[in-house]
């Protein structure tokens, strides 16, 4: 059976070109890039290359680049970092939005329970940040604001310039988790305002356990792993040198071809969006729009989600859902709900993510067989109106 | 999701699907709040369970759980088939992934309810 990935906002595959790029890092140039003889100093000059490539794709300098193990780290860093730094000098209030990713959402409730003041900014029914509501939560007092600039659920795409201007003109720290658009869609940490910014390799045809994290020069932040001078002391630790050349390349190449790429898969999901609202009670989750050119969100009435992903997966199509089943707790997406969804429509949220190596006829044969699902699936289901019918 | 062959083996090919028209008991358990609903209709001739239908909503494990309450307790009498637990089930699946066996592992419960149904009925009369 053929596998059709639809579920690049989980990861994405690596490009054959970057594992070409990574391989001599790990039986030739094996070096620790601390290391003073030639082997350790060509390993430094590979990171080093690879640090000004990610900075050139954000409008960056290469001093301001700090890599991770990943976003999750990247997002840790910069929030908890912000918050040690300046909780003496400044304040302990925080912003930031209740449909962030859990390594963001997660820690400002690290935050709100070891004596910061977190305030959520609303979002509207599309998952959208007014920036007015950012400029009225900002006090005296805040240190920091933290907002992704596409959601990875339901694809959203945030004005963060216009936060940016607002943040800058108040002197607050301005954090973007950019893990789901950097490679995608254009990110300039100059015109955008941006003093923080989290990324991850693997979302743009990298590998796993490397990201990287933003910080404009002169923001001061507190260090969360002690050990070496590595990344300027920073986040010490030898560098993963593999990875990080493994990130220059992937991140060289999705930035070259990062335009044709968007209307590619903009094309395709604008095809699988209407395809999929001509089943019945099918609604779609997020912004038309303002939207992450990969990202189709639906929620499909009277069946659950996981159903829908076995069922998928029997046919060869990797899918992702925000059901409590596949959230991994008794509770759906934190996302789907604060953008309003009861539980039930959460609980049928099917997400198809699209990259680089999708066709229209995959798409044309997902709309095949997701009809015949959804049928089988109501047909079972008990809430589903037709059987409410039959039973009194 | 970890799921065993015959896990997938009921959800893809539920047994005992569907509705009873007039059934002997009904049994419904769970709700759309928490992503699963299992409903059991019972067909019950002196003390026997000679049909047993079922409907779910939710996930693979929530539907292939009730599939395989059904063919363990058709043809069974009510006395047997209250004796069949949770865990039979899961036991008879081959097992469930540890997150799976409290929320989505109700099945035998909606038969209790179902039996519970049927015995209110027959008190009534």
């Amino acid at each position: 059976m053929k596998s059709i990935y639809m579920d690049h906002a989980a990861t994405t595959p690596v490009d054959p070109r970057v594992l070409e790029a990574m391989l001599p890092t790990l039986t030739q140039v094996y070096g620790n890039a601390s290391s003073v003889h030639h082997i350790g100093q060509e390993a430094r000059k590979l990171v080093e290359e690879a640090r000004e490539k990610v900075a050139t794709a954000l409008n960056a300098k290469p001093g301001e680049i700090y890599f991770t193990a990943g976003g999750t780290e990247a997002d840790n860093l910069a929030v908890l970092g912000v918050a040690e730094a300046l909780k003496e000098k400044k304040g302990r209030h925080v912003i930031t939005t209740g449909i962030e990713h859990h390594a963001i959402f997660d820690s400002f409730l690290w935050l709100k329970e070891n004596g910061y003041e977190v305030t959520e900014v609303p979002v509207d029914e599309y998952g959208r940040v007014n920036p007015l509501d950012v400029e009225k939560a900002i006090r005296s007092d805040t240190i920091l604001v933290s907002i992704m600039h596409a959601n990875n659920e339901i694809g959203t795409i945030q004005p963060i310039a216009e936060i940016g201007a607002i943040t800058r003109a108040k002197g607050v720290y301005f954090h973007v988790d950019a893990v789901q658009t950097v490679g995608h869609i254009p990110v300039d940490v100059q015109s955008m305002n941006i003093d923080l910014l989290s990324l991850a390799a693997h979302k743009f045809y990298g590998p796993k356990g490397v990201g990287a994290l933003f910080l404009r020069r002169g923001v001061r932040i507190k260090q969360h792993l002690h050990g070496g001078a590595q990344e300027r002391g920073l986040r010490p630790g030898t560098e993963n040198v593999p990875g990080i050349v493994g990130m220059g390349k992937a991140i060289e190449i999705a930035i070259a071809t990062m335009r044709e790429e968007a209307e590619k898969e903009r094309a395709l999901r604008d095809k699988l969006i209407a395809g999929l609202l001509q089943i019945s009670d099918v609604r779609l989750n997020g912004h038309p729009t303002e939207r992450l050119p990969g990202n189709v969100n639906v929620s499909i009435s009277y069946i659950e989600g996981e159903s829908i992903l076995l069922s998928l997966d029997l046919q060869g199509i990797c899918a992702s859902s925000g059901s409590a089943c596949t959230s991994g707790s008794l509770e759906p997406s934190h996302v789907l709900l604060n953008i309003g969804l009861d539980h039930p429509t959460a609980h049928g949220s099917l997400r198809l993510t699209l990259g680089r190596q999708n066709t229209m006829d995959e798409v044309d044969y997902v709309l095949n067989v997701l009809p015949e699902i959804v049928q089988r699936l109501r047909q079972m289901s008990p809430i589903w109106p037709a059987n409410l019918i039959q039973e009194k | 999701m970890q799921y065993t062959d015959k896990v997938l083996d009921h959800f893809q090919k539920p047994r005992n699907l569907g509705q009873i028209p007039n059934a002997s008991g009904v049994g419904e358990v769970g709700n759309a709040t928490c992503g699963d609903i299992m409903r059991i209709y019972l067909s019950i001739e002196n003390d026997v369970i000679v049909d047993v239908k079922f409907q779910t909503y939710g996930c693979g494990a929530a539907v292939a759980t009730t599939s395989m309450l059904t063919e363990l307790v058709k043809g069974k009498t009510l006395e047997e088939a209250l004796l069949v637990t949770n865990a039979d089930v899961a036991k008879e699946l081959g097992g469930l992934p540890p997150v799976k066996m409290h929320c989505s592992n109700l099945a035998a419960d909606a038969l209790k309810v179902a039996i519970e149904d049927y015995r209110k009925h027959q008190k009534g009369e």
